[in-house]
This record gives structure tokens, sequence and C-alpha cells, in this order.
């Protein structure tokens, strides 16, 4: 313990309030066991204002659990973390009414009607004015597209009217976060689609978007960022071009000589290149693709066409979390 | 808040059944006194073999019949459903999202209960009243003492028995509650709830813990019969009601301190 002046401690402690407050989610060290199992084994997430977070990882990877402890359902072990710039858990629970969640599917009262429930949720806050509470569940309602439906017992919805109606409890107010998981599950492509529409437009009006999803390819449409989770531990995490850049390019040429072609490549410093019939490709690393391009040709080889391909991010998120593919931790 | 919860519980079909039975059973002993003439004076439980001269009767005599078995079931399925059900349900995640505050939402849910406690027990009492006022006459009141009041001051009286048999439950509730804490189960929590309260009534019966009888929550279950004395005899409610704070103020504390801490992965 050094003694700090007053002064500084407070200085610093505002200038780590000032770098917390651009992030809407930020853990440090988060680990969660159940008994010998560490679920969540000491992840550092960050996630930024105002981005669309996708949160990537197979079943049991803790996900889930990291999600429940970012809301205050279950306690973390160790570590700590914070909700838009404030450390949580909060007094008074105040940040979480800034956060909208849906948490492992839709749970409602089957035996009442999906507006009854929204009115219940809303009842159910220290925050709920009840004057205006119908008119904040018909624009919810109107948003996820279940106004027709919504007199009608919970009971009697669909999977994907469910899933609508847990959206509308999670937009019933205006929120600076909103914690998704899984929010297409058991949607049709209509459904599916509207989804991806409502979170861009959410995520333009400067919401930050938490996104857990097992759709890739709908990962891959509307997330700015992304973070990879497997056996409870943060594999990676950064922007999707960050996390994209992370698998290595391959150069992939259609040539009129092959083998030629890939004894150019081998010289040039390419690794495993591969000649098939009339094409030939090689793990780009840092070698520039003009100049691969250049080479082949002043060698006197027909090159009909030359792509880099970046691995999407189904090939990244198996080569991530998949086995026996050796990739830097 | 609370009517919000009240509002959820009272639309469910079960809770509505539940009570329906309730009124159900003192009319049904209405009927049965009217059609078999009733037990010999002095046979049968308490004050049914006055039913016949007054119908008011009816409402005591199915409060007496419903204490030992019957409302305490109704009371276990309530509260033993209080947080469990909602953990099954999956909507306990999201009523604490919301945020409703651990503390604040079981206080909510206590809060629950007692009404229900008070609800189901005036059920007992008006299905009597009515199943009275159809096949007997209605009059004055004799107490078990001998002297008569009212008509108005009987149905007072049976009202405030009815009042009283509901805090009577209120320690049950308490322990349906904290039992509601520990389990993500609802049908085991109101099986362990009826569990204990069966439990409280066999230790009743065994003479050799006598020593444990004047703390068990189901002694003092029919205390609310002495209303019908004239002067009225304080003294059993007053131990049974005590005796149940402090149940409320035991299994309420264990509930507060489960619920507060525990992990919600339902």
């Amino acid at each position: 313990m050094s003694p700090s002046p007053p002064s500084r401690l407070r200085r610093r402690a505002s200038a780590e309030e000032r770098a917390v407050a651009e992030l809407a989610i930020a853990t440090n060290g988060l680990t969660k066991h159940f008994g010998d199992l560490a679920a969540v084994d000491g992840i550092d997430l960050a996630v930024p204002a105002a981005s669309v977070f996708g949160f990537l990882g197979p079943n049991g990877s803790g996900k889930t659990t990291t999600i429940r402890m970012l809301l205050g359902l279950i306690a973390p072990s160790a570590g700590d973390w914070s909700l838009l710039g404030e450390e949580m858990p909060s007094p008074g629970l105040r940040t979480l009414l800034r956060v909208g969640a849906l948490i492992e599917g839709p749970a409602f009262y089957p035996w009442m009607s999906g507006r009854e429930n929204l009115a219940r949720l809303d009842a159910a806050g220290p925050d709920g004015r009840r004057r205006s509470r119908a008119s904040r569940i018909d624009a919810a309602l109107a948003r996820v597209g279940l106004t027709v439906a919504a007199g009608r017992k919970y009971r009697a919805y669909s999977l994907g009217m469910r899933q609508r109606l847990g959206l509308a409890a999670a937009l019933l107010r205006p929120r600076d976060l909103l914690v998704l998981d899984e929010p297409t599950n058991g949607m049709d492509p209509q459904g599916t689609r509207e989804i991806r529409t409502l979170v861009r437009e959410l995520a333009a009006d400067g919401t930050t978007v938490f996104l857990s999803s097992h759709l890739l390819s709908e990962v891959e449409q509307v997330c700015t960022h992304v973070a990879v989770m497997a056996n409870g531990k943060l594999l990676a995490q950064g922007t999707m071009a960050e996390i994209r850049s992370v698998g290595a390019a391959r150069l992939r040429c259609e040539v009129d000589d092959p083998a030629r072609a890939a004894q150019v490549l081998t010289r040039l410093g390419l690794g495993d290149v591969e000649a098939t019939g009339e094409e030939v490709s090689a793990l780009l690393a840092d070698a520039a693709p003009e100049r691969c391009n250049r080479e082949l040709v002043e060698a006197g080889i027909g090159v009909r066409s030359l792509v880099t391909e970046r691995p999407s991010l189904e090939d990244l998120f198996v080569a991530l979390t998949g086995e026996g593919f050796d990739v830097a931790r | 808040m609370l009517l919000a919860e009240l509002q959820a519980m009272f639309r469910r079909t079960r809770i509505r059944v539940l009570l329906v039975v309730l009124m159900a059973v003192p009319f049904l002993l209405s009927v049965a006194v009217r059609v078999s003439g009733g037990p010999n004076p002095g046979g049968g439980p308490t004050f049914l073999d006055r039913v016949s001269h007054n119908g008011v009767f009816a409402a005591l005599a199915g409060l007496v019949v419903t204490v030992p078995f019957f409302l305490p079931l109704t009371v276990a399925v309530v509260a033993g459903d209080a947080i469990a059900g909602e953990a099954s349900l999956g909507t306990l995640r999201y009523l604490l999202a919301r945020p409703a505050g651990r503390a604040r939402l079981l206080g909510t849910k206590s809060a629950g209960i007692v009404v229900f406690c008070v609800v189901a027990a005036l059920a007992v009492a008006l299905g009597g009243l009515i199943g009275g006022a159809i096949f007997f006459p209605l009059g004055r009141v004799v107490t078990l003492s001998g002297t008569t009041i009212s008509l108005a001051a009987g149905i007072g009286r049976t009202a405030l028995a009815a009042l009283v048999v509901a805090g009577s439950l209120l320690g049950l509730g308490a322990i349906g509650l904290f039992i509601s804490t520990m389990t993500d189960v609802p049908v085991g929590a109101m099986a362990g709830t009826v569990g204990v309260a069966v439990l409280s009534a066999v230790l009743e019966s065994v003479p050799e813990v006598s020593f444990l009888h004047p703390w068990l929550f189901t002694q003092g279950w029919l205390s609310f019969t002495d209303l019908l004395r004239v002067p009225l005899q304080w003294g059993a409610i007053r131990h049974d009601l005590l005796l149940q704070l402090g149940y409320i103020a035991v299994f309420g504390s264990a509930a507060w301190a489960r619920f507060t801490t525990k992990d919600v992965l339902a």
C-alpha cells in the first residue's frame, strides 16, 4: 500500500471511468465456477459503446453463463464487470433499467395474453409509470409486429411469436444496451430479416447490441465486432475486420501451367503451395498479391484469374473452436 | 407491482378452481346436513350440530373442516409456487433483469401469499354463509358460552374468524416461501410445504413430544373457535398469532437470505 495523494487517486479514477464509459460492457477476469467446472474462466470482454457485438461460441462454451453474470442473475466466482460505464452491481439496480435483455429464449405466463404479460413485466420494475404503460406496450408490440396477436393467450403463440414478444419486452423502453441471446431462434426467414433490420435500426440510434448467436451468417451481416468463446475462455475479440484478418488469406490463381506457377510461388516464399488441375493456391502470409501476379506473368505463365480469399467467419469459428486446429490462442 | 402480482395470480385457472372448491366445501356441508338431518347434538366436527338451527354455523363449520388440511393445501400450492413457479417458467430471470430487485420481488410474493390466505379463508366463510342462508334459517347466534348475540354480530365474528384463520396460515406460508426459494420445481416446493404441515400435525398428536406442542405452527389453527365465546377469549388466538409471527420472522429471513444470494440458472 503506497500512500498516494488523494488528488492523484481521484484523477486516476476519473480517467478510468472515462475509459470504461466508452465501453458498454467491460469485464475483468470474470469467472464462474460450478463445482470443479470453470464455466467461465477469467474473460476480459470489451464491448464498445454503439457497436453491434456478436458473441459466438459452441454450445456449453459459457456464453449464457456470461450473459447471466452480466445481468446479475448469478454472482461471479471472481472478477468484476461494468455495464454502460457503471460498476456492477450498481446501487438500486439503476443500470439494469437501461438494459433490455432476451435471455435463453422468451418466458411468459401461458395463461395471460401477450399484452397482459408485458404489463406485468412493466409493472414489476421501479420505473414503470402506470399512465404511460399502455402506450409503451403498444409501441413495443408494434415494433416487433405483434399488435394483432397481442390479445391472444401466450399459450397459443408460435415459437416465432414468443420470440417476438420477448423482444417487445426488451424494447419496452428506450435502452442503451440490448443483450440478445439467440434472438432469431424459431423465426421464419421473414422474421429473421425483420430482426436484422430492427438490430440495425437500434444500432443506428446509438444502442449497443450484444448479440449471442449460432447463426454465423447472421452475425457476419449485422455485427461490427465479434468475440469467440470456447470452454469458458475468450479466444478472440475485436472488430469484424480484425477477427477476419486473424485467418490466413489464401491466393488462388487459374493458370495455364500450374506446375511452373507452383515453383514461382514457392520461390516467392509462399507456404502450403498446392497445384491441382488448372489451379494453384498458396497461403499468402505477408506477400503482396500484386507482386505474385507480376512474377507469374514475368515467368511467362498465363494467368486467367487471381483472387485473394479471406476465410469466412464460419471457417474462423471452426478454426478457433474446433479441435485439432493449431490456432494461436 | 403487488397489483400486477395479484392479477397474475388470480387470473390463473388453478387459483380460481381452488377458490371455488374452498367455497364449495361449506356449501356441500350445508347440503349434507340438510339431506341427512345433521349429526346429533355434540356429534361431528365443532359447530356442525348447530348448522340446522342457524345457517351462520355452516361458515364456521366450514372453517373447522378445511383448516386441518384443505386450506393449508391451497396455501402450500400458492406459497410453494411463489418463486419456484417463476423459476420453472423462466419468468424469474426476466423479472430480475427487469430489474424488479430481489428483496422487492420477495416482498411482493410474500404480500401475495398474505392476500391469498385472507381471500381463501373468506371464500370458505362466504361459501358457508351462502349455503347456510339457502338451506337453513339465519338468526341470532347462540355462542359456545350459551349466550346470544345478534345475527350481524354473529356474521362479524365469522368474518373475524376467517381473518384469524388466515393469520394462522401465515407461518405455513412463510415456510412455503422459503422452500420455494430452494428449488426450481414448483411441485416439489408444494409437496415439501404440505409435508411440513403434515409433520407438524403428526407431532401434535404424539404425547411424547408434548414439550414441542406449544411451538408447532399447527397447534393454534382451531383457536379461532374462541371467537364464539362471550366474553371473547383472546389468549389462545394471541398465542397462535404471535407464534405465526415468529415463524414468519424465521422463515422469511431464511427465504430472504437464500433468495438474495442465489444463482438464478433457470
